[in-house]
């Protein structure tokens, strides 16, 4: 159990958190919760699968498993934006239905292991020799978790710096006053629930493709999306904080695997390695930090007074009193 | 016209009729509601029709397989009343805290736990071996529903005091709720180290309706047992509850307008943490009845999602309680008979679409829309 090999693969974990919870900042920053992050996940590490298998291209594998969680998602859009529903309960269906559509397409994938190309891992040459950071962040990682660290700042960028992350804020905390000012409040919500279908569907693809790679029906995220709807409560809406987040919980999920492995930890011995069974007490505890890092976010948003975006789950009905 | 901007004209090529969409000011007539539920199951069913057919299979075979395997005969409609059991209370669960619009999605989490507080009595043991069996059906009745409200108050209590997002933190419990349960069936009660506990014994588990074939033949080889009558009583209470008691104008209060509950001097606090155990108990009843009446011990997977199935039944049902009863019956049979239908998927499909399509059709309890002929200019 090494901490470096350890903290290595949290960050390649990691980086599924990060784009699904980042996808759904966008789509919350707009003003639309979407809870279906799960399952477009699912939808999106099915179809980078099959497609990987039917071509043996992983790159377009992954653009269609986005392209896919992304029009699973405007079924979302359609029902919360045009037809003004609750957005809790359609977020769940969502869920139902997305699951579903994969399970029914994903028949029969799971015997093809092996004959499936994965994403390319490569090592980055200057930076991996820097100690310690270098092995973590930069040795034989996927190209996804490359991509991911550019990713972050790019997204923090777009949402606090330029005019169409502005118009995003404004669309998710004064929908009224951006439709006043010829901002399209409902075009911009389709397009960014689409966004969040679409970053949901890259992390399902980094799944199947790169990080655990295979289809195991509903098993293949496990509940990674709901942690993602969690943290972003957590990152108060932000793509950095999102990112320590993603990258925290990633490092925790490999932790859980690994303390398994040795008989001794720091000289004692290790209850973990001799006694399997308090391996379900360890399975608990990525859900369980879940709920405390919800704590934690809900009491800091309360005396720094961020809260979640003002129209956050309110439908826009043009001419009628109210945000 | 008063609300032009609301009456979306068609554009481009003018179409002989006009679509006109107005909010409804009216309550729309009874028998509305009622039948776009049943059109959204139509609808449903329809496309699982189209799925299994551009999957090279018949689609009419697959739903007679269903039909003749769920309501075909008195035995295999015992068999789906079975099913149909654990769905009547997580829909119950849900129905009563969504009321709230308090979105409990941990009902699966508290259904492991009930089981697991029903199981504790015999495998602990909390009574000894022989006592009768009404008092182990009284005291399982009461420790399930007690580990399920416990599992229902910490999301509650973590919402009343920190504001923690309930449907998170409720959908996290079940993950726990999970490896809980594993824990204790793969380390604690261990039968020979096979993945599941000892079966209870006789007098631990629930009356069924074959126990009677010796007065009544004609209940021979019936499964359908007691946790029909907890359930359907908990359906009478539950309506009671939210229709002619005060609790349930609160909470029904609560769920339409809270800042008016709070001016009336409603705790909102204290009903959510209420709520959420009410509903975790039923949640938690429903694992109980189903590991006494059904498996007779505790192992893994000891539920399909009954806890989110519960969700969909809730909405279609809309939140009646009654309703709830008739909605669990068609769930149950799509899970019972489902099983045989390929590609596997099918049955969680469906449930999808009816939920995309209940929620969907809701727009026309909302609004009016109306077709009108267009003038000629």
């Amino acid at each position: 159990m090494d901490l470096i090999i350890i903290l290595a693969s949290g960050v390649a974990t990691g980086t599924v958190l990060l784009y699904a919870t980042v996808g759904e900042i966008f789509s919350e920053r707009s003003g639309v919760l979407n809870l279906g992050v799960e399952g477009m996940m699912l939808v999106g590490a099915m179809f980078a699968y099959k497609v990987t298998a039917a071509t043996q291209n992983p790159f377009l594998g992954l653009l269609v498993a986005m392209l896919t969680a992304g029009a699973v998602s405007q079924v979302h859009a359609f029902i919360t934006i045009t037809l003004q529903a609750d957005q809790v309960i359609s977020g769940l269906a969502l869920n139902f239905l997305a699951t579903g559509i994969s399970l029914v397409l994903g028949e029969g994938l799971t015997s093809l292991r092996d004959v499936v190309p994965q994403l390319p891992k490569f090592t980055i040459p200057v930076l991996s020799q820097i100690p310690w950071l270098g092995e973590i962040f930069f040795d034989n990682q996927s190209v996804m978790v490359y991509f991911g660290y550019i990713f972050i700042p790019l997204a923090w960028y777009y949402i606090n710096r330029t005019r169409p992350g502005m118009h995003l804020r404004a669309v998710g905390e004064y929908p009224a006053a951006a439709d006043t000012l010829g901002i399209g409040v409902y075009a911009l919500r389709y397009f960014y629930v689409f966004v969040g279908g679409l970053l949901a569907g890259l992390a399902g693809a980094t799944i199947s493709l790169s990080i655990s790679p295979g289809w195991f029906g509903a098993l293949t995220t496990s509940g990674q999306g709901w942690i993602a709807v969690g943290l972003v409560i957590f990152a108060q809406w932000n793509p950095v904080r999102a990112a320590f987040g993603a990258y925290t919980f990633g490092a925790l999920r490999r932790l859980v695997l690994d303390i398994q492995g040795p008989a001794t930890i720091l000289g004692l011995a290790n209850p973990f390695f001799y006694n399997s069974n308090l391996g379900f007490f360890l399975k608990m505890l990525p859900f369980a930090f879940t709920v405390v890092f919800l704590v934690i976010g809900s009491r800091e948003a309360n005396r720094k007074r961020v809260g979640s975006p003002a129209a956050l789950g309110l439908p826009y009905i043009r001419g009628q009193r109210g945000l | 016209m008063t609300d032009a901007e609301k009456t979306k004209a068609t554009p481009g090529f003018k179409l002989p009729f006009m679509v006109n969409i107005e909010p409804r000011v009216d309550d729309p007539p009874k028998w509305y509601s009622p039948m776009l539920s049943v059109l959204a199951v139509v609808f449903a069913l329809l496309i699982g029709a189209l799925v299994i057919w551009l999957g090279g299979g018949n689609p009419w075979a697959a739903y007679s397989h269903i039909a003749r395997y769920s309501f075909g005969s008195v035995g295999v409609l015992s068999d789906t009343m079975v099913k149909a059991i654990p769905l009547m209370l997580t829909g119950l669960a849900c129905s009563i805290a969504f009321r709230m619009k308090l979105w409990n999605i941990g009902a699966e989490g508290q259904f492991y736990l009930g089981a697991y507080g029903a199981s504790l009595i015999v495998l602990l043991p909390v009574l000894p071996e022989d006592a009768p069996q009404w008092l182990f059906i009284i005291v399982m009745i009461a420790s399930g529903m007690l580990f399920g409200a416990l599992w229902g108050f910490i999301p509650g209590f973590l919402k009343a005091r920190y504001n923690v997002n309930e449907i998170i933190s409720t959908l996290m419990m079940n993950y726990i709720a999970i490896q809980w349960n594993n824990y204790f069936i793969y380390a604690v009660w261990s039968d020979h180290g096979f993945q599941l506990t000892r079966m209870f014994q006789r007098n631990a588990w629930l009356p069924r309706l074959s126990d009677l074939a010796e007065t009544m033949p004609f209940f021979r080889g019936l499964t359908t047992h007691m946790g029909l009558v907890f359930a359907l009583v908990a359906a009478v209470i539950l309506w009671w509850i939210l229709a002619k008691s005060q609790w349930g104008y609160e909470i029904r209060l609560i769920g339409d307008n809270p800042r008016a509950a709070e001016y009336a001097g409603i705790s909102i606090k204290k009903n959510i943490v209420l709520v959420m155990m009410l509903s975790g108990a039923l949640a938690g009843l429903a694992g109980m009845s189903e590991i006494t009446g059904v498996v007779h011990r505790l192992q893994e997977s000891i539920s399909p999602g009954y806890g989110f199935t519960g969700i969909i039944i809730a909405w279609l049902a809309k939140l009646n309680p009654i309703a709830v009863i008739l909605a669990s019956i068609l769930f149950g049979a799509l899970i019972l008979a489902g099983r045989e239908v390929q590609p596997a998927g099918i049955p969680t499909l469906i449930q999808g679409v009816i939920m995309v399509a209940l929620i969907a059709s809701d727009y026309f309890l909302r609004n009016r829309v109306t077709i009108t002929r267009r003038e000629e200019v």
